[in-house]
């Protein structure tokens, strides 16, 4: 499996050809997937097989789109780079040699805080999946952090790439480019179109069964946005632009955020440490099980809603682009 | 005894073919992929640590008595999502620069900017 990813690698290097590249990269994401459920990291491998073989495939591909996939042949002082990079590779093998072989039991990373999480998470928080129990009660502050630093990612695409003014589609002109569309892919759309509420349904399946199997906020907010992105793909953005309110996804992003921040401040309130979920409830577990509900629902809704701005805005500027373009001409 | 490392050593390559791809390449997509390359590398290499042998996914269970470490899990968990994150706010900045320029191949932006 590993040797299969090293060989997509170095295929990814080698082509150059930026539209197979972005193919690839999808390739790539979809197989460490894969590696990550051997390695028991099922809400990992679930993450990155939405991410990594979905979102990021369609990202890559618009930027594609817009800037072009053809790539200069020229390699910049190849031999010298070839040269630093065996070197500090061989430098880090000579690391590896002194680590603690796979799967071994006494790693110092087994040894120290994860025995206390596996066996005391269940007593304090009564979570099965130990994942979402760390994730958002023991490093709350740590995962609070992440979805700032994803909010702040989709407020700086929409600083670069937002269009001041929105094309206005007349109703007829959408019409007639749903029609054309339809002609063209009418078995996939057919297929989607049946997916799609069954792709919602399971967005909101993982999102609130994230305690109790894999799965989470994050999961969640990327599948379920994988969902409209799909639709978006099929039946245009001007159709895309009429369900899905922008303003309403943009605050969205927000209210994730101050969600997940505000329960920190209520156990704050209560006289708690911030993000203290106990203090919730007056019952321990019960605080926990509802902060984590709250939290993980902040997550997912940030997620999700940074998603659809980040591919609405690229989609968005490339259509602006086009139409510049044939303004132009 | 050598193929207990074997996971760490192709996490090596992979981090040095991305290392590779960013340096060499002055296509600016193409070196967004290889951080991406370099990226996951860095993401195989938490999880292997925390793997141990005959446990399982640390989904807590009556009955089974060793698990995987999920503290990993947790922190690359939020890595991917932070990672697609920047990684869309970088391809921004490639669009952005490729509508200034006109090109996104480093050496055609710097014969512009000295020209300038």
């Amino acid at each position: 499996m590993l040797a299969l990813l090293v060989g997509v690698a170095a295929v990814i290097a080698r082509v150059r050809d930026l539209l197979a590249v972005a193919m690839l990269l999808g390739v790539y994401g979809l197989l460490s997937a894969c590696l990550f459920v051997f390695m028991d990291a099922v809400d990992v491998a679930f993450t990155e097989a939405s991410v990594g073989a979905g979102i990021s495939t369609i990202l890559m591909l618009t930027a594609v789109a817009i800037t072009g996939r053809r790539e200069s042949s020229s390699l910049y002082r190849s031999s010298i780079a070839l040269v630093l990079v065996v070197l500090t590779g061989g430098l880090l093998i000579y690391g590896t040699l002194d680590m603690p072989y796979f799967g071994a039991i006494d790693a110092p990373a087994n040894l120290h805080v994860s025995p206390r999480y596996l066996v005391d998470s269940l007593r304090e928080i009564d979570v099965p999946n130990a994942v979402t129990a760390v994730l958002a009660s023991y490093r709350g502050y740590d995962t609070f952090g992440e979805v700032v630093v994803i909010f702040t990612a989709g407020i700086g695409v929409l600083a670069l790439l937002s269009i001041t003014r929105e094309p206005k589609d007349s109703d007829e002109e959408v019409d007639a480019l749903n029609e054309a569309m339809h002609d063209k892919h009418l078995i996939v759309r057919v297929v989607s179109k049946m997916m799609i509420p069954f792709i919602l349904l399971f967005a909101l399946y993982v999102q609130f069964h994230g305690d109790f199997g894999p799965g989470g906020g994050f999961q969640a907010g990327v599948i379920f946005a994988a969902a409209i992105i799909l639709y978006s793909l099929l039946f245009g953005l001007s159709t895309a632009r009429r369900v899905i309110n922008k303003p309403v996804v943009r605050v969205l992003s927000g209210v994730g955020v101050l969600l997940y921040g505000g329960v920190g401040v209520i156990s704050l309130l209560r006289g708690e440490n911030y993000l203290d979920y106990n203090a919730l409830r007056e019952n321990p577990i019960d605080g926990q099980h509802l902060g984590i509900l709250l939290v993980e629902f902040g997550v997912g809704v940030t997620v999700a809603s940074v998603m659809m701005i980040i591919f609405f805005n690229f989609a968005g500027r490339r259509e602006h682009l086009l139409l510049n373009k044939d303004r132009r001409e | 005894m050598v193929l207990g490392l074997f996971n760490y050593w192709a996490v090596v390559v992979l981090m040095m073919i991305g290392f590779y791809i960013v340096i060499t390449h002055g296509n600016l997509i193409k070196k967004m992929v290889g951080l991406t390359i370099f990226q996951t590398s860095v993401f195989i290499f938490y999880i292997s640590i925390g793997k141990v042998d005959g446990g399982t996914a640390p989904i807590l269970e009556e009955g089974i008595k060793l698990y995987s470490n999920p503290l990993p899990h947790v922190l690359i968990l939020t890595a991917i999502v932070v990672g697609i994150a920047t990684t869309a706010l970088g391809l921004a900045l490639i669009v952005r620069i490729r509508e200034a320029y006109g090109s996104i191949e480093e050496e055609e932006i710097q014969h512009k900017d000295d020209l300038a």
